[in-house]
């Protein structure tokens, strides 16, 4: 552990909150609404989940809260990473209008992008996270609304203390403690917080805050709880994939996983890495403007495929095969490496459970991999 | 004479909900005006049933033998034929009865049932006539109806929705209430265009807005058995609102004879 690590005792995470409000950010949090972990503005401590413990297994999430458990962080996650804070679910792109003579006037939609400190991000979604920096900014042609949102983004991790039962960051190396990214990280304990600083906005806020040092038994306690987040159920049978999956694309399991899979999009919906979008127009009848929207779309709509009159992949065998084979698979050419980051979010908000590392097992586990 | 397109909305067997996708629209419909004359909408006020139209909005199935002469004659009078709601799209509620003995249901319902002249059937509007553009829904809403005229009012094909409400749900951020709380939620086959209203209330899709394309109506069928909801009921959630449509007419039968 860093050299600069200090501790906050519980009572004093208010500080916290308090030191990053007063630089002029807007804070969002993890908060129990609607029987699940979600982002919502945090305006003070008493909102997050107090000894709220989730269950998560395929296609099933379910919280519980326990009285007494002082813990706001012993949850693994909710069914959305940071991805809406940045990739909006939807948002126009720009506006045109015609104007007095005639001439088609176009401006660009400019997002709003306030002052926004997350507080709760998981080694996952900071993994997850680079992926979509490397998509959305490290091209020629930078977005830009995402570019806004992310400038103005401040990150304040927890290592995950509870990994659920459908949690497989250990086997794709980005969790469950989390290694870049953020600018401050927390190990939670029942009296308080070891606290780290990974840039220095991190470390101008921890200096606004009345810390103690470190104990040995802090320390002992925090290593054995990391120890233990290491120990999950899943695994993905291999960090490269991508050889295995094209050398079996003609597997039977194919046939048999779209016999249950519903083609209805929630996995790439909660999956923090998937960036696939579609463009509408939406205008008023008069034909004078129009607003041309950005939406989230899935490889699992018949559009996504679509090309000069003709779907491609018309049926559930092709769009599920698209949907591991671009994960799992040429994700590698496009980014480096897998797009996975084994939050398990695709498996627990499956309608019908579908386990996508059970569907690589049978896909890859026998012969390449 | 105005050169404005001329529109028309007709009416069958429904309970005009639909109709109202049009009267609700506030400033869309006073716009509306200004780009289209409205010849016939018995229920806004024009009336002329018999005239030629540029766009013919039908909302209702076909229930009687002079529902079948009408739809024709209404085909032959307009361009571009756009159905609305559930009942001219796929035979509604009342479709219910094709898989009954409707006769036997009149008997027991009225005390005078051969002043009744009905068919045995209730179909949608594109079993009788061809049909350029459907829009779903029980009922439809503005936006649907509007974004329809807009298009062909900009010599546009109107956009054909037919992704699953999931996806519109997850945009919405909602909370899945298949997965948090076990509702049989029929948003994996079901069309969008609602806005994933019922998810955003926290209860479970009922369909009404009929099947989306590439509906796998028995894996679904199977996740509600998972979730202890009994064969009947699962039958009756595809028979709810669009029985006359597949594969929704199929997955509620094999359920309700699994019962
Ligand atoms: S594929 Fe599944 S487990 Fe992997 S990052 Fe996406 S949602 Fe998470
Ligand atoms: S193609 Fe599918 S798996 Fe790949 S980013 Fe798009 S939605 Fe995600
Ligand atoms: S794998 Fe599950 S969540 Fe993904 S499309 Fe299929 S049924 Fe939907
Ligand atoms: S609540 Fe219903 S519509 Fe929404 S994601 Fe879940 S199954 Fe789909």
């Amino acid at each position: 552990m860093g050299e600069k690590d200090a501790y906050l005792l519980r009572e004093r995470l208010p500080l916290l909150l308090e030191a990053v409000q007063a630089e002029g950010y807007e804070c969002i949090g993890p908060q129990w609404q609607n029987e699940a972990i979600v982002y919502d503005i945090l305006n003070q401590v008493e909102q997050l989940p107090h000894g709220v413990q989730v269950n998560q297994y395929p296609g099933e999430y379910c919280g519980e809260i326990h009285e007494g458990n002082v813990r706001c962080f012993a949850w693994a996650n909710g069914p959305q990473a940071l991805k809406p804070f940045l990739f909006a679910p939807r948002e126009t792109l720009w506006r045109v209008h015609r104007d007095n003579d005639g001439r088609l006037q176009f401006e660009s939609a400019t997002p709003e992008a306030p002052k926004r400190a997350i507080f709760g991000v998981r080694a996952c979604d900071l993994a997850a996270l680079a992926l979509q920096d490397r998509h959305f900014l490290e091209s020629d042609f930078p977005d830009p609304a995402y570019a806004a949102r992310r400038e103005n983004l401040l990150l304040i991790a927890v290592n995950c203390s509870h990994p659920a039962s459908t949690c497989f960051c250990a086997s794709t190396g980005d969790g469950p403690v989390a290694q870049a990214g953020y600018d401050l990280v927390l190990d939670e304990l029942d009296d308080g917080f070891m606290i780290q600083a990974g840039t220095e906005e991190g470390q101008a806020i921890m200096a606004r805050l009345n810390l103690i040092p470190v104990t040995d038994g802090h320390r002992e306690a925090i290593e054995i709880q990391q120890e233990k987040a290491h120990e999950q159920l899943r695994q993905v049978p291999g960090k490269q994939l991508r050889d295995a999956l094209f050398a079996n694309l003609d597997h039977e399991r194919w046939d048999d996983v779209a016999g249950r899979c519903l083609s209805c999009g929630n996995c790439t919906s909660v999956c923090p890495t998937c960036f696939c979008h579609s463009e509408e127009e939406l205008a008023p009848l008069d034909g004078g403007s129009s607003e041309h929207i950005r939406q989230w779309d899935s490889c699992f709509t018949a559009g996504h495929s679509y090309i000069h009159g003709l779907t491609i992949r018309q049926q559930t065998r092709e769009r599920y095969r698209q949907w591991l084979t671009h994960k799992f698979g040429s994700w590698h050419d496009q980014y480096g490496r897998s797009g996975c980051v084994g939050c398990g979010r695709c498996i627990a908000w499956c309608p019908v459970g579908i386990d996508v590392t059970e569907e690589l097992q049978a896909i890859c586990g026998s012969d390449d991999a | 004479m105005s050169d404005k397109p001329k529109v028309a909305v007709h009416k069958f067997a429904s309970c005009d909900g639909c109709q109202l996708a049009f009267l609700n629209a506030g400033e869309a419909l006073l716009s509306l005006a200004q780009q289209v004359e409205l010849v016939h909408f018995a229920e806004a006020g024009p009336m002329n049933p018999e005239a030629r139209v540029d766009i013919a909005f039908v909302e209702g199935s076909i229930c009687t033998a002079h529902d079948e002469e009408r739809i024709q004659a209404i085909r032959r009078n307009s361009q571009y034929l756009i159905t609305i709601g559930a009942c001219a799209t796929a035979g509604g509620l009342q479709a219910l009865r094709n898989l009954a003995d409707g006769q036997q249901w009149l008997a027991e319902v009225y005390a005078s049932p051969e002043y009744i002249d009905s068919l045995a059937t209730s179909t949608p509007i594109s079993h009788h006539v061809k049909v350029d553009h459907e829009l779903w829904g029980c009922p439809v809403n503005g936006r649907q109806v509007m974004g329809a005229i807009r298009s062909l009012l900009h010599g546009a094909v109107p956009v054909v929705e037919q992704d699953k409400v999931c996806l519109e749900c997850k945009r919405q951020l909602n909370v899945c209430v298949m997965v948090t709380k076990g509702e049989p939620c029929m948003g994996p086959v079901t069309r969008t265009g609602c806005g994933a209203i019922c998810p955003s209330l926290g209860r479970d899709c009922y369909a009404c807005y009929g099947p989306a394309e590439n509906s796998n109506t028995e894996a679904l069928g199977e996740a509600f058995r998972q979730l202890d909801v009994l064969p009947a009921t699962i039958g009756r959630r595809f028979h709810f609102i669009n029985s006359g449509v597949e594969p929704f007419t199929a997955a509620g039968q094999r359920w309700k004879r699994d019962e």
